[in-house]
């Protein structure tokens, strides 16, 4: 297999040097998987360092290394206090909750062959923003307390999967029932949040109109942990069944002729990508566009192959939400922007740039 | 011996009937040409075969192994499936392509025999030079044969194929069915496939079988199908057939329309 790479005299081409070429292919995900690990920890470090307090990025990273290694390394306490209890959880909030929307996006745009479906488009997002208006303006919701706005979120975005599953199901699950679906419960769940706003108080109706923009304001320890468990897990799984993905992008009767169950791998799938979604905005408010657009940007950076796309998605998305939530918090400082007004302008750019030197079509 | 064995085999939409009690056999070695003219149900059958459709009756596998009772994952290993080339697909790379065709065999890693497998098929159509290149930026007729490639990486012991030459020029049509030819030949796989131009299922296959209204109108060989009768009846064609060629071929004339009105 040592010998040297070319054409033999007839044309043909050695086998050893497709496998080569392949490998060489597969290498370059690889590298562009670390490449994006590897900016995500370094921007971390720098978002850190930003705010009103200043501090380096190397007391950064000394501050979070000296948790973990405590003789190794020293830190005082003001440091500690601003890095751990004020920054990070909030860094580390941007980076799961942008992975896991795009890791979201990605999957749905695989299984329902659709460059347009994200989870706005399939109006999950827009049953979260009502079920929060529901808890703000009228009080009335299923659990209590500090989570009443986060539980409204989060059981209304499941109602609404469930309910293009249902609606679906009634006629036979493919991408275009399922993305017609969706769009009927995207106006209905849009139109009965316009119906709560005009009934609404105009302070209610403010906070309603924020929530809406999303924000990662409201980070704490806790709900990063809750984000970063189920967006891992679901990606995990997701990466799973990345092969039956790949094959349900061929068409469904392709996917089944090579062995796939089309409809219990389109429906599992989809229920994955919304839980992740349901999980994080219920936090964040309606984080828009890394959902729909980290997934194509990396679709141009590594193909189409899910066992590439959707952890690379993950990262993309997470680099582009900790990216612009760091423009947001310090451009116009001390006001903090909402940070999905911040992703389209940070991320429209970048993308319209993919879209007009890219050769080839993706879609 | 006997590769597929059909009983029965009926599907409908709905109420509409597609498919009414079809019995057929497809031996080994051998290559079944379904014709008949459009709705006649070729590619319903097709599908039922490989339980993209699910119809009632019964479909035996080697002479014994009933269809219904394997999972898909067992179905792939033995149907290979050949889409029409003008499926619509997710922009991916030929080989990553082909290399669906492992899906059956493969866990989530690739090993190293899935790879050769997949150069293995694609040095047997051709279709090497073109590894690293987008699926959709290929001319029909490569697509054809890269479509073939990925249903014999499934190790297949029969080719289901949807109308392989639709969209193909005269030369690509030959080139398609020339490769399903020489692999039925060489291995033990056989083929069944839909397919509209008569002459070329003359020219290719040992048995045809003509369909109509989702029934089967006649089997046989091509001299003894491909009669003026036989294609006035299934066609409503009035059609000159020469016979003094290696295989038989069909001269249509004009449709009988105007005179069943």
């Amino acid at each position: 297999m040592s010998k040297v790479e070319t054409m033999s005299e007839d044309g043909v081409i050695e086998a050893s040097s497709i496998k080569e070429e392949y490998s060489q292919f597969v290498g370059r995900k690889i590298l562009l998987i670390f490449a994006s690990l590897v900016g995500i920890v370094a921007l971390a470090g720098v978002a850190a360092t930003l705010g009103s307090a200043n501090i380096t990025p190397v007391e950064v990273y000394t501050a979070i290394l000296a948790r973990f290694f405590p003789g190794t390394f020293e830190t005082t306490n003001f440091i500690d206090t601003i890095v751990w209890k004020l920054r990070l959880h909030r860094v580390l909030m941007a980076i799961f909750a942008g992975m896991g929307l795009a890791v979201a996006g990605a999957a749905m745009q695989g299984i329902l062959r659709n460059p347009l479906a994200s989870p706005f488009t399939l109006g999950i997002a827009s049953a979260a923003s009502f079920g929060a208006s529901l808890a703000i303006i009228m009080g009335a919701g299923f659990v209590g307390g500090q989570w009443l706005i986060v539980g409204n979120a989060f059981v209304f975005t499941m109602l609404a999967s469930m309910t293009v599953y249902g609606l679906a199901r009634y006629k036979g699950i493919t991408s275009e029932t399922m993305i017609l679906a969706g769009i009927a419960i995207m106006y209905l769940f849009s139109a009965m949040t316009s119906f709560l706003q005009y009934i609404g108080k105009s302070e209610q109706v403010h906070e309603v109109v924020f929530w809406m923009m999303g924000s990662l304001g409201r980070s704490s320890w806790d709900k990063v942990g809750i984000i970063a468990t189920v967006t891992v897990v679901c990606t995990l799984i997701l990466m799973y069944y990345s092969w039956d993905i790949n094959a349900l992008g061929a068409g469904d009767e392709t996917a089944k002729s090579l062995g796939v169950s089309v409809e219990f791998v389109r429906v599992f799938c989809m229920m994955l990508a919304s839980l992740i979604t349901a999980s994080v905005i219920c936090f964040t408010g309606t984080i828009g566009f890394i959902g729909l657009v980290a997934p194509h940007i990396t679709r141009m950076m590594v193909g189409g192959d899910h066992r590439f796309l959707i952890p690379a998605s993950g990262l993309v998305g997470a680099l582009l939400l900790l990216a612009a939530d760091t423009v947001a918090r310090t451009i116009f400082a001390p006001v903090i922007l909402p940070v999905g007004i911040m992703t389209a302008f940070l991320g429209v750019p970048f993308f319209i740039y993919l879209f007009l030197r890219r050769r080839k079509d993706y879609w | 011996m006997v590769k597929i064995t059909i009983k029965d085999l009926s599907f409908s939409y709905g109420s509409r009937s597609i498919l009414e009690d079809l019995n057929l056999t497809v031996g080994d070695s051998e290559i079944l040409s379904l014709v008949g003219p459009n709705g006649s149900g070729k590619t319903t059958l097709i599908k039922c075969i490989d339980r993209i459709l699910k119809p009632k009756g019964t479909i035996l596998l080697d002479g014994g192994i009933d269809l219904q009772s394997l999972s898909r994952h067992e179905v792939a290993k033995y149907l290979g499936y050949v889409p029409q080339s003008t499926t619509r697909a997710l922009t991916t790379t030929v080989f990553d392509t082909i290399l669906m065709g492992r899906r059956p065999h493969m866990g989530w890693r690739v090993k190293v025999q899935d790879i050769d497998r997949v150069v293995e098929m694609m040095k047997l159509l051709h279709v090497e030079e073109f590894a690293l290149k987008d699926f959709s930026e290929l001319s029909g007729g490569q697509k054809q044969r890269v479509l073939i490639a990925r249903a014999l990486c499934q190790e297949p012991k029969v080719l289901l194929l949807d109308e392989p030459t639709s969209n193909l020029d005269v030369k690509h049509q030959l080139e398609a069915l020339d490769t399903v030819r020489s692999i039925v030949k060489k291995t033990d796989i056989s083929a069944v496939m839909a397919i509209h131009d008569l002459n070329l299922a003359a020219r290719y296959s040992d048995v045809l079988v003509m369909l109509k209204g989702g029934r089967v109108h006649a089997v046989g060989d091509p001299f003894s199908l491909l009669t003026e009768e036989n294609i006035r009846t299934i066609f409503g064609v009035e059609a000159a057939v020469m016979r003094d060629l290696d295989r038989p071929y069909v001269v249509p004339i004009k449709s009988l329309n105007a005179e069943a009105v």
